[in-house]
């Protein structure tokens, strides 16, 4: 909402502060300002001049040397202006003064242009006469102003010599843009703005007095109306001026429009824009000529209707589209725009003015899908005060009057069949001090509400809430207006003095601290991907077409097919994120993240989606898939879980090396996926190296994960150690080896280690030998070689039916 | 006799003087203290002596066998030291040279931002929790005041799944699922992901972190909640950080202000960060509204809280003055290490 102060100051007349100590505060009682223009910025030592003489130059033929009475004494100014006459009256811009901009209307300098006396052709000019564009505005807010050349005061203007030309064009002034809460209807208007303001500052508010209007005529003669639809259409007012005289408006209007950035048009097009803004109630105006058996209907249009708007558009409407119709068809659409077929035009002799309130929801709705907003559907939209159009149109009325625009037809047409209920709440100061932590005395409080046109009734003890406040209907919204004006920053600040709880985080997320931790212990940088993706994910992940992850939860609004899926398979992120580092040339990139998957129990869903947490890791650069597989294992201790997670062999990941990947299982419930990513997907993401993914479900790992740990004692008794070289076919897994040399080895096996694998041309083709060191011991005596050889017996000879077997 | 030994002490002393090295020095030792060196072969010529003057012989040649041995272990201590010397004078490193550097990855900088506000507030009794980010229409909107076609529904930009379904477009709907539960007081901090339908630029994501407070209980006042906002500020971004609360509108608080903080660039005197007005927008907050309260089957006439809702990667790109907000979402490890 943008408010010229001058404007704001017609009904306060008593604000009297610096435009900065307006913004402040207004913004601290609750108007939020987002902006403030000063009309007058970089406009310096400009005055009222008048040109008394004019001479030709002696050396330029396009110039003029005038003697300019600028108040106090004459000054000299050289100009080449094509429009100045003696005895015109300009503005002027003397020695050491500032202008805003260049006349040709290009954007003005941040700090505008400073004019400095000087000799033009060899003669001394002290200063310049200014064009409109130079003083910062422009022919459209200015009609009167030449095309072409120094603005000129017209007579009726009333400047004199010396006077500040800068006020008399109305510019010494600010337009402050307010961002009105979606609860505040009342002040999208100016009269509005201006209660709040005179709230704040504690000045008297003066609204319009808006008079009785109208000849002896009866306007029912000229119209009737009709309301089908009450519910969309909760009031419709009108009124008729006959005798319309179409001329310019007053200047003070039009400046008023101008600073608003509302071109002035003609006195009625102006009228209605005005009082638009004044009240912030939408008003229309139709050629009464033109509204067929002087009827107006207003109903909803049937789907697949269609009409013409006055900007000469053809519009597709439905049943949900209220429409206002004369006698014949419809003329415009509610609340929206009018039709071409109604338009006023400079010809029009008889006027209908049109105020009415409209579904706030409705017009919204209706104006999305017609594509069409409008200043008038922005207000309706907000649901505006139904009481609020009867003054709206008879101040209209009121102005035509004022301005001669055309003699007005006695009485109103008022369809009102439901008037809205008073509201009123009692008064509960104690209530709402409790609420805010504060003492404000009751007085103080009714003082702020009077302010604002809150009426209390001591006897009853209620508050009248007017019918422009919408948004007041609990003790809640009265403690706010009384909190508003004592001022937030005079509420005491504490602290609650309530029962004490304790502060914590959840198990689980110590569980992912820790996992967080180990990945940056080993390399890992943390990343952030969105939840959303694309369907032709699946296809680039290499996934099965049957493959029950594609059963993806689809946004019915997306923001295009990129993004129009939640996503199932916890990768895509982070393997866009990885090929990114790879295409930048990054080094050893590793990055992990922690993201939902979303998981429809049916489709469409009928029940929130299971959320699972995961962790997912991947990395390129020095390392391969046992460098992977260690942080996990790292991770597993960290979380007491390395004697109960396994890696199984697997071919099952469609998007991983079918020879390199392994499933993870906790306690035998799998828990995640680790491996080297497929060649095809490592091309399908660009990226020409190899890449290591691994993925962990969080809600096992937090099922599993523990942080108890019960000391074991450091070992006192020494070890037996024995090496032993197998030799074994390729495809038997170390894995499978290790399980039977601790189930053979039994409490004594300490550990085992392996320490090397060898293929090659020492052993037998399709074999590979492999080396492990076994540490025996007993926590309660020194053991002996013998049983540790009968252990060891006992380990190969169940290999050997594996067919492993000692290396010559 | 006599003679001889300080001859042979003589001899000594120079030949362990002009020893070279260690090996040339067990050669000195081995030639007068060893089995057959000088001081042994005198012993051996004992047989000569006058029987009543072996003790006194025997007692010279062990003396001059200590002084001898003790001379040479001080030869040695030198030399060993001049050796050690010498080898660390060739050892000398260009300790300007720049250190190895291990490989440690590190946090995401919003996780930082958000740990580090996790913290004030679990110091403060919050408990962290966490709602769906899939969500019924019921906990994003209608128990928060948001009615069916409010203008709210409609700002907010709603990615819809199905009618009733959504993505949360604020982490507010846990507040409802805390207040549902009916446990009293309530402290909770819940962070998480939510989505508005936004097209991606350097301020803007459709996709993006907001942490929710709220706390519940018997005499929560407005004053309490600009007390605990203002002890989050200063803890959070120093304690030089002042506060100002300005009126706002939230469907779902009365009252709602919304709150700047000095920008802490330029310590409030306005700079290109705070666009010159020296403050900095930073959250919504408000007292519940008492229908919230009462939709969520908690009696407003005997209850009143406060709520909070801070957008995370405003804090962060903040914080850490990062000038566009696409960074966060790439994940390249140049941006990353900073952090």
């Amino acid at each position: 909402m943008n408010t010229p102060i001058s404007w704001i100051k017609a009904y306060v007349p008593d604000l009297d502060c610096s435009v900065q100590e307006y913004v402040d505060k207004m913004t601290l009682s609750g108007s939020h300002v987002e902006n403030a223009v000063y009309l007058d910025k970089n406009l310096e030592k400009i005055v009222v001049g008048r040109v008394d003489k004019i001479e030709k130059h002696p050396d330029a033929d396009k110039l003029i040397v005038c003697q300019v009475n600028i108040g106090d004494e004459t000054t000299q100014i050289v100009t080449g202006a094509p429009n100045v006459t003696l005895g015109a009256l300009v503005p002027v811009v003397l020695d050491g003064g500032r202008v805003a901009g260049g006349h040709d209307g290009s954007p003005n300098p941040e700090n505008g242009i400073k004019i400095k006396k000087g000799k033009l052709r060899g003669v001394v000019s002290n200063g310049m006469m200014c064009s409109i564009e130079e003083l910062g505005s422009s022919r459209e807010m200015y009609s009167e102003a030449p095309e072409d050349g120094i603005y000129i005061f017209s007579e009726k203007s009333g400047v004199k010599p010396g006077d500040d030309a800068v006020e008399a064009l109305g510019l010494r002034d600010a337009v402050v843009e307010f961002e009105i809460t979606s609860n505040r209807v009342d002040c999208f208007s100016m009269v509005g703005m201006a209660r709040e303001a005179a709230a704040t500052f504690e000045k008297d508010f003066y609204p319009p007095i808006v008079k009785e209007t109208g000849d002896d005529d009866d306007v029912n003669k000229y119209i009737a109306v009709e309301v089908l639809d009450t519910e969309l259409c909760p009031r419709f007012t009108a009124r008729v001026v006959k005798n319309i005289r179409i001329a310019e408006s007053p200047e003070w209007m039009k400046r008023r429009l101008a600073a608003m950035g509302i071109r002035p048009i003609n006195n009625i097009v102006d009228i209605t824009n005005y009082v638009m803004e004044e009240f912030g109630q939408p008003m229309h105006a139709y050629d009464l000529d033109t509204i067929r058996g002087h009827k107006i209907v207003v109903k909803r249009a049937e789907d697949g209707d269609t009409f013409t708007t006055l900007d000469g558009q053809e519009r597709q409407l439905d049943h949900d589209v209220l429409m206002i119709n004369d006698a014949e068809g419809p003329v415009g659409i509610a609340g929206i725009m009018g039709g071409e077929n109604s338009m006023v035009t400079d010809q029009m002799t008889t006027l209908l003015f049109e105020a009415a309130n409209f579904d706030g929801t409705n017009i919204r709705l209706s104006s999305k899908r017609i594509g069409l907003r409008t200043d008038a559907s922005g207000k309706f939209e907000k649901g505006l005060d139904p009481e609020n159009a009867l003054a709206a149109i008879n101040r209209a009325c009121q102005l035509v009057e004022e301005l001669d625009a055309g003699d007005v037809v006695g009485g109103v047409v008022d369809v009102y069949p439901n008037p809205v209920e008073p509201v009123t709440l009692p008064f509960e100061p104690e209530k709402y001090n409790k609420l805010l932590g504060t003492e404000i005395a009751p007085e103080t409080m009714l003082g702020y509400f009077d302010r604002l046109g809150i009426a209390y009734d001591k006897e009853t003890n209620l508050l009248d809430i007017p019918s422009f406040r919408q948004d007041l209907r609990c003790s809640a919204d009265m403690a706010e207006e009384a909190a508003r004006f004592f001022g937030y920053d005079n509420i005491p600040t504490t602290l609650p003095h309530a029962e004490a709880t304790a502060g914590k985080k959840s198990f689980a997320a110590r569980v992912e601290e820790v996992l967080m931790n180990v990945a940056e212990q080993n390399g890992f940088c943390g990343g952030m991907t969105y939840s959303f993706e694309s369907p032709k994910v699946f296809d680039k992940l290499l996934m099965d077409p049957e493959d029950p992850l594609r059963k993806a939860i689809v946004i019915s609004n997306p923001l295009g097919e990129d993004y129009s899926i939640m996503r199932t398979v916890e990768l895509n992120g982070i393997l866009t994120s990885l090929a990114g580092n790879y295409n930048h040339r990054n080094k050893d990139v590793r990055l992990y993240e922690f993201g939902n998957v979303y998981l429809p129990k049916a489709l469409p869903l009928t029940e929130l989606p299971e959320e699972r947490k995961r962790l997912a890791l991947a990395m390129y650069g020095d390392c391969d898939f046992f460098t992977l597989k260690g942080v996990l294992e790292e991770m597993f201790i960290k979380l007491g879980l390395s004697e109960r997670a396994s890696f199984e062999p697997s071919k099952e990941k469609t998007f991983l090396h079918p020879g390199r990947q392994a499933l993870v299982y906790v306690d035998g419930v799998y828990a995640g996926f680790i491996g080297q990513v497929h060649p095809e997907v490592c091309e399908n993401y660009d990226m020409k190296c190899e890449a290591y993914v691994a993925a962990l479900d969080l809600p096992v790992i937090v099922d599993k994960a523990t942080f108890d740990r019960k000391y074991e004692g450091v070992a006192r008794y020494p070890s037996v150690n024995r090496d032993l070289a197998l030799v074994m076919d390729k495809g038997i897994f170390v894995g499978d080896v290790v399980k039977v040399m601790k189930e053979k080895g039994g409490k004594l096996l300490e550990s085992v280690q392996l320490f090397d694998v060898y293929e090659g041309s020492q052993i037998a083709a399709g074999k590979k030998s492999v080396a492990f060191s076994l540490v025996f011991r007993s926590s309660e005596r020194s053991l002996e070689a013998a049983e540790v050889n009968k252990l060891v017996d006992k380990i190969l000879k169940e290999l050997e039916t594996m067919g492993v077997e000692l290396r010559a | 006799m006599q003679n001889k030994i300080d001859e042979i002490k003589k001899n000594a002393i120079k030949a362990i003087e002009e020893a070279c090295g260690v090996d040339n020095l067990n050669e000195v030792k081995v030639s007068y203290l060893g089995k057959k060196g000088e001081l042994s072969k005198l012993l051996k010529g004992m047989k000569n002596v006058a029987p009543e003057d072996r003790p006194k012989i025997g007692q010279m040649v062990n003396e001059a066998r200590a002084m001898i041995d003790e001379q040479m272990s001080k030869k040695r201590a030198e030399i060993q030291k001049k050796i050690r010397e010498e080898k660390m004078s060739r050892e000398v490193i260009d300790v300007t040279l720049p250190g190895r550097k291990p490989l440690v990855g590190h946090r995401h900088p919003n996780q930082i931002a958000l740990e580090d506000l996790e913290r004030v507030f679990i110091g403060m009794g919050y408990e962290v929790v966490e709602g769906p980010e899939v969500e019924y229409d019921k906990y994003n909107f209608e128990l928060l005041n948001i009615p069916a076609n409010h203008p709210a529904k409609d700002e907010q930009d709603t990615f819809y799944i199905t009618k009733d379904i959504l993505l949360r477009t604020q982490t507010s709907p846990v507040q409802a699922r805390i207040m549902e539960t009916g446990k009293m007081p309530i402290r909770v901090l819940s962070p998480g992901r939510v989505f508005r339908s936004d097209e991606v630029d350097a301020t803007h994501s459709p996709s993006f972190h907001q942490v929710e407070g709220l706390v519940v209980d018997k005499g929560i006042t407005f004053a309490d909640l600009k007390g605990t906002l203002q002890q989050w500020a200063t803890e959070f971004f120093g304690p030089a950080t002042k506060v100002k609360f300005r009126p706002h509108h939230f469907p779902f608080t009365e009252p709602s202000a919304e709150v700047d903080i000095t920008c802490f660039k330029c310590g409030g005197k306005g700079c290109r960060m705070c666009k010159g007005s020296g403050w900095i927008e930073i959250l919504g907050c408000g007292m519940v509204h008492p229908k919230v309260l009462s939709d969520c089957g908690i009696d407003p006439d005997v209850y009143s809280g406060f709520a909070f809702g801070i957008g995370l990667e405003r804090v962060t790109l903040l914080k850490y003055e990062i000038d566009d907000m696409r960074l966060l979402y790439e994940n390249d490890v140049r941006f990353l290490k900073q952090f």
